[in-house]
């Protein structure tokens, strides 16, 4: 069973007291943008094999959104932030670091 | 084919081999022979009722291994990636429909150990939107004479397919899909509570929470052997001189001025002239290896079955509102699936709660169940589009093609997907695959099955 600490309340909340929300920093294209942005915001989606950032909603709980680091081959989670970024805070890239040397995400590292 | 004597399955060594029963000796060596000779490309014994009492009488000595295990060759014409039951249907269709037999099936595992054999495995066509009802039609009719076809007993059971309308939104969505399978030539109806209760005596059509309002029954949807499937096409293309290689893992794609050259696995490096992907929840990870993107995320979906219990209902039942379908497989076991987990996965094990979800559903619709003990559970890692509906496609690489974004129902649609992929690979046209590109997402040709169908994802 999955566990994340809501960055708000500091709830340890377990998996059913929360709702997944996707793929972490989505950049919205809209108008103005090209079919190509516009087609990756909507339907491509990071799908990797080990570290993941995703949105997740405190939902029965303070109901706040925040963010999650996790590995998607082990289900560890290495640490949960606020939703007030667009990156992930230096102090998450680090924990993530010491346990995946060669971790990428997107163009993140 | 399994040499007694030297006791190997790939290169083979004359060795002297001490016995001491001389019968059993001479009869280890004429197996011996045999192997060798199947080596050399004679065709694969049939299976028959004859084979059995000839076996019978011969201590079972003449079965041979289903499918040969050989090193992979330098060369193919083609590449299939995942021995699951979309590549070897793909594989055994390049072979049968077009006769191309230079075909390697790779597989990081082993055969049909992924997907194919965890799904819940049924078979229905009932699909509201046309592209998909002609893809789904075409694998339930192909299922239908499958055992004939490859020789080996699929266990196909067209015990009809029955699915619950418990809100007043489903009444209408199922009224609809029934009318529009009617245009479609797929054989289903629409039926009233009473009549579900005829067909699955064990339900409780008066649910506090979610009544039995009726149902789109498919009578000639059911059921197979999800195992048999991928076992008698592995069969059939080992037959037709194909190599089917397992623990093989691909490692790496190599490509030449964007045309794919060849793969590198976990026993060395295979060229080939096309490569076809086929592996579901994986199809992101192989894919970034080729230098492109899939409009796809991966997640679990698990099933588990019941212990067995004397035949109680001989229809397959989904319940799509409250997210739980059921059958009893011909051991007796209840085989229960749910919902996916909302979050990327690829640990091929799921939630708790989900579990608790389904079981809770199905307490309510079925009340016998809350006293089964439950046997095993397991988890899949499905491929999930943005529409519910699968990738047939080719892709920005000229000659790989995709075959992915089955979801949470590739199952029943094997021969027709294999057939459909088969065809785009051959000839670079399908008409059964067309609506299927990857590039539907772009056009806003969406095959919008998760709205329209009402199936459980």
């Amino acid at each position: 069973m999955l566990i994340l600490e809501c960055p708000y309340c500091g709830v340890k909340a377990e998996e059913t007291e929360l709702a997944a929300g996707g793929e972490a920093h989505l950049k919205r294209f809209g108008p103005g943008s090209s079919d190509e942005e516009f087609h990756d915001y909507l339907f491509m989606r990071e799908n990797p094999k080990g570290v993941h950032f995703e949105r997740w909603r405190h939902a029965n709980g303070c109901g706040k959104w925040f963010h999650a680091a996790r590995c998607t081959m082990t289900l560890e989670v290495f640490g949960t932030y606020s939703a007030q970024t667009t990156e992930p805070p230096q102090e998450i890239k680090d924990k993530i670091s010491e346990k995946r040397p060669d971790w990428t995400w997107r163009d993140i590292k | 084919m399994f040499c007694w004597i030297c006791d190997s399955l790939g290169r083979h060594v004359a060795t002297i081999h001490k016995c001491d029963d001389k019968r059993r000796r001479a009869q280890r060596a004429l197996v011996h022979i045999q192997w060798q000779s199947r080596t050399i490309g004679f065709a694969m014994k049939r299976y028959s009722a004859f084979a059995v009492a000839r076996e019978a009488l011969r201590y079972h000595t003449g079965w041979e291994r289903a499918w040969r295990s050989p090193e992979p060759k330098r060369h193919y014409d083609v590449i299939i990636v995942g021995a699951g039951g979309h590549g070897l249907a793909t594989a055994y269709f390049l072979g049968k429909n077009f006769g191309i037999t230079n075909v390697a099936i790779l597989e990081k595992g082993w055969l049909g150990g992924g997907n194919t054999g965890r799904n819940t495995t049924i078979i229905r066509s009932n699909y509201l939107q046309d592209p998909s009802a002609a893809l789904y039609e075409k694998a339930r009719s192909l299922y239908e004479t499958m055992s004939q076809d490859l020789n080996y007993n699929v266990m196909f059971s067209p015990r009809g397919v029955i699915m619950l309308a418990q809100t007043e939104h489903e009444v209408r969505g199922y009224k609809r899909t029934a009318h529009a399978n009617a245009l479609q030539g797929v054989q289903t109806e629409w039926i009233e509570p009473a009549r579900v209760k005829e067909l699955v005596p064990i339900i409780n059509l008066e649910g506090p929470r979610y009544p039995v309002l009726g149902g789109l029954w498919q009578e000639r949807g059911g059921t197979a052997r999800h195992d048999a499937v991928a076992w008698g096409y592995a069969r059939a293309c080992s037959d037709m001189g194909m190599d089917v290689i397992q623990k093989c893992e691909v490692t790496g794609v190599r490509s030449e001025n964007g045309r794919v050259v060849g793969v590198d696995t976990t026993k060395g490096a295979i060229d080939c002239d096309k490569l076809g992907m086929v592996v579901a929840g994986n199809c992101s990870h192989l894919s970034e290896m080729a230098g492109f993107r899939l409009p796809v995320e991966s997640v679990a979906l698990q099933a588990l079955v019941s212990e067995p219990i004397k035949p109680c209902m001989d229809v397959v039942v989904m319940a799509n509102t409250v997210h739980g379908y059921m059958s009893q497989s011909d051991k007796g076991e209840m085989v229960i699936g749910g919902g996916t987990d909302g979050f990327n996965n690829y640990t091929q094990r799921g939630s708790f709660h989900h579990i608790e979800e389904t079981v809770r559903a199905l307490n309510e619709t079925f009340p016998m169940v809350s006293r089964l003990k439950m046997l095993r559970q397991w988890g899949g890692i499905v491929d999930v589009t943005g529409d519910r509906s699968p990738l047939v496609s080719k892709t920005p690489v000229d000659n790989i093609f995709v075959n992915a974004g089955w979801g949470t129902g590739g199952f029943k649609a094997i021969p027709g997907s294999g057939w459909a992929m088969a065809e785009l690979m051959a000839t670079g046209h399908s008409p059964l695959a067309e609506e299927f590109s990857m590039m539907r997402f772009k056009e806003g040709k969406f095959i919008d099955e998760s709205v329209a169908a009402g199936v459980a994802h």
